[in-house]
């Protein structure tokens, strides 16, 4: 089984936001930067998957900056074989379409089963490279997906939908995109972190080209009305009726 | 100029209410800048073109596919956007809109704004607003390719609301390698949380599972109420993942929030905090969550959530 993961480089989610001096993007001054938790899922259904069939190969792959070889190192110690570098300064700034096509181009012609992705990177929070990527390469994708099973060279997925649960079917070869709850992933234990050392890391400088979305500006969200206290215990719940009905109007 | 196309959500027959809040977005626009609003159903459905054309369509086109297949789904829009010469597609930015969003993309060479939460044209073009990095901060876009997909995040946008009556036409649906061959676990009665116009959501400090009840009376007595919870509930077993709020979980936007022994953690708010009125209920009046909400009562959940019941059908049956 020939598995490939794609991973990307994010703030922590616990980042506090501060616009940067251009106006458009993330101040990075004291940002920690993680391995996306999504793609955590991705990595270890890929490493599941290749145990459970006891033999193949799990390759990731990142577009991003030198500092991504950090996270990929970090994938190379929880257990995947090795690892590729998509190096461009413009990755992190990379919106999901000119991301998805750098991405397709680098995995077109290689031979695969299953493409992993994470549902969505936390950063801008597209949902949408692992579906562009896999229509690109011509290839089915199954979303956010809860649980997995290969057999038969199908895949037979199930991912929550509004108002219920949807099990998908596709055959190989297919793209996933895993969502909490697909399983929990390991921790990169010592010996892993040792041999990954030694796991092929390749970097391939890339050209993005012109992005296919512009960043006009960015800001703090908008801000909300001050709350207030409406008072304590049960004393305040026709208070708090009469401003939902009268001040709000919700009800 | 050019048509918009707005691609449909159907589940049991049905059009989402998140896919009439699509049209109204593209009504606006079409009104704004000229061209049609072409609303296309990718699976059966028999549409129901007073309500349709009252959101905003001009034309319904109805691809019959039995089901709901992803990839095929999204050939079938690229195929009509081509045939028609949309310049722009709109979804909602449900969990099925935000996969089809990027395979539409994919077809059309376009770029795409996921999940908008405000959309206007100006003299350059459109401009796209939406929430990133988990909501703490929004981004304004424009997208640079000649033709544009974005998906809408629910209760963002308004149906037209005007009377009009859609006209119908039926097109080919594409074939997809994906196929949606079953749904488990559907919810009766409530409805989902992404989509509810009123949440009423329960984290750890309602102590444990047996004590739903009073948050589903609270519910009940709010018509169109659906359940949420925490992550922490959900971790422990209480409840179901289709009901967690929140990063890990789903994004909602309602109208009123109330969130009851929530300590509004940075992810839960990630998923709520765009919600219009937010109410919190919790004992220690330290808790996070009452920096976000419009009115907070400090208080044993357990105490006030019969009394805030029994209050509401007081008020409904006077
Ligand atoms: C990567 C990541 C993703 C996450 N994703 C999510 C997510 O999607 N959604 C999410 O919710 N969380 C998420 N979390 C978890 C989040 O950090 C919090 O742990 C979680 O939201 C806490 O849930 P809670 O508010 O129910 O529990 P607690 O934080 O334990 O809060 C319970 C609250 O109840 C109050 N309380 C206690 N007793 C009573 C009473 N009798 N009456 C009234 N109030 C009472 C307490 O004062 C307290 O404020 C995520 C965390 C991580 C690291
Ligand atoms: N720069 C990138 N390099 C590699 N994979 C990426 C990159 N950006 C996004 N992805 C993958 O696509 C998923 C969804 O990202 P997004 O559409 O940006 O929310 C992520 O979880 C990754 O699996």
């Amino acid at each position: 089984m020939e598995i490939l993961v794609c991973v990307k480089r994010v703030p922590a989610t616990t980042t506090r936001v501060t616009v940067g001096p251009d106006g458009k993007s993330l101040d990075p001054t004291g940002v920690e930067y993680v391995l996306n938790p999504y793609d955590e899922f991705a990595v270890e259904e890929a490493l599941r998957l290749k145990e459970a069939a006891g033999e193949g190969s799990v390759t990731a792959f990142s577009f991003g900056g030198a500092e991504a070889q950090k996270e990929l190192r970090t994938v190379l110690a929880m257990g995947a074989d090795a690892a590729v570098l998509l190096q461009s300064e413009a990755a992190a700034a990379a919106d999901g379409a000119t991301t998805a096509r750098v991405l397709a181009e680098a995995l077109r012609g290689r031979s695969f089963d299953l493409i992993l992705f994470g549902k969505q990177a936390v950063d801008l929070d597209q949902h949408g490279v692992g579906p562009m990527v896999a229509t690109l390469l011509g290839i089915p994708c199954i979303s956010e997906v809860v649980a997995l099973e290969v057999a038969d060279g199908k895949v037979t997925a199930e991912r929550e939908v509004e108002g219920g649960r949807e099990v998908v079917e596709a055959p190989l070869p297919c793209a996933v995109t895993a969502q909490k709850g697909l399983n929990e992933p390991r921790y990169a234990s010592l010996k892993g972190i040792m041999a990954a050392k030694k796991k092929p890391l390749e970097v391939v400088e890339v050209d993005p080209g012109e992005a296919a979305v512009e960043v006009v500006s960015m800001s703090p969200p908008p801000p909300r009305p001050p709350g207030r206290i409406v008072g304590e215990g049960p004393d305040a719940v026709p208070e708090l009726l009469r401003l939902l009905q009268e001040e709000a109007k919700v009800l | 100029m050019a048509d918009i196309l707005v691609v449909l959500e159907v589940r049991d027959g049905k059009v989402r209410p998140a896919s009439l809040q699509a049209l109204g977005a593209a009504r606006g626009l079409a009104d704004a800048r000229g061209g049609r609003v072409l609303a296309l159903a990718t699976e059966a459905v028999e549409p129901d073109l007073e309500a349709l054309g009252g959101a905003g369509a001009d034309e319904v086109l109805v691809a019959g596919a039995e089901a709901h297949s992803p990839d095929g789904a999204a050939a079938t829009a690229v195929r009509v956007a081509g045939e028609e010469g949309a310049d722009l597609v709109l979804l909602a930015a449900t969990i099925r809109g935000r996969d089809l969003c990027g395979r539409i993309a994919a077809g059309l060479e376009a770029g795409f704004a996921p999940d908008c939460t405000a959309l206007e044209a100006d003299g350059e073009g459109l401009l796209f607003e939406r929430p990133v990095y988990a909501g703490k901060a929004r981004m304004q876009v424009r997208i640079r390719t000649p033709k544009a997909v974005a998906s809408l995040r629910p209760n963002f946008f308004q149906p037209a609301g005007r009377s009009h009556s859609a006209t119908r036409r039926d097109v080919p649906a594409e074939e997809g390698k994906a196929r949606v061959v079953e749904m488990k676990g559907r919810q009766e009665g409530r409805p989902d949380v992404a989509e509810a116009r009123i949440i009423v959501s329960g984290g750890r400090g309602l102590g444990g599972p047996e004590n739903w009840p009073l948050l589903e009376a609270l519910a009940d007595a709010l018509p169109g109420a659906a359940l949420g919870a925490s992550r922490a509930v959900v971790d422990a077993g209480w409840r179901p993942h289709s009901e967690q709020v929140g990063q890990t979980g789903k994004t909602v936007s309602p109208e009123l929030y109330i969130a009851v022994g929530i300590s509004g953690a940075i992810q839960h708010l990630a998923g709520m905090s765009t919600s219009k009125v937010i109410v919190a209920i919790n004992k220690d009046a330290e808790a996070p969550i009452f920096q976000h909400a419009t009115y907070g009562v400090v208080g044993d959940a357990l105490e006030i959530l019969p009394k805030l019941t029994e209050a509401l059908k007081a008020a409904q049956a006077g």
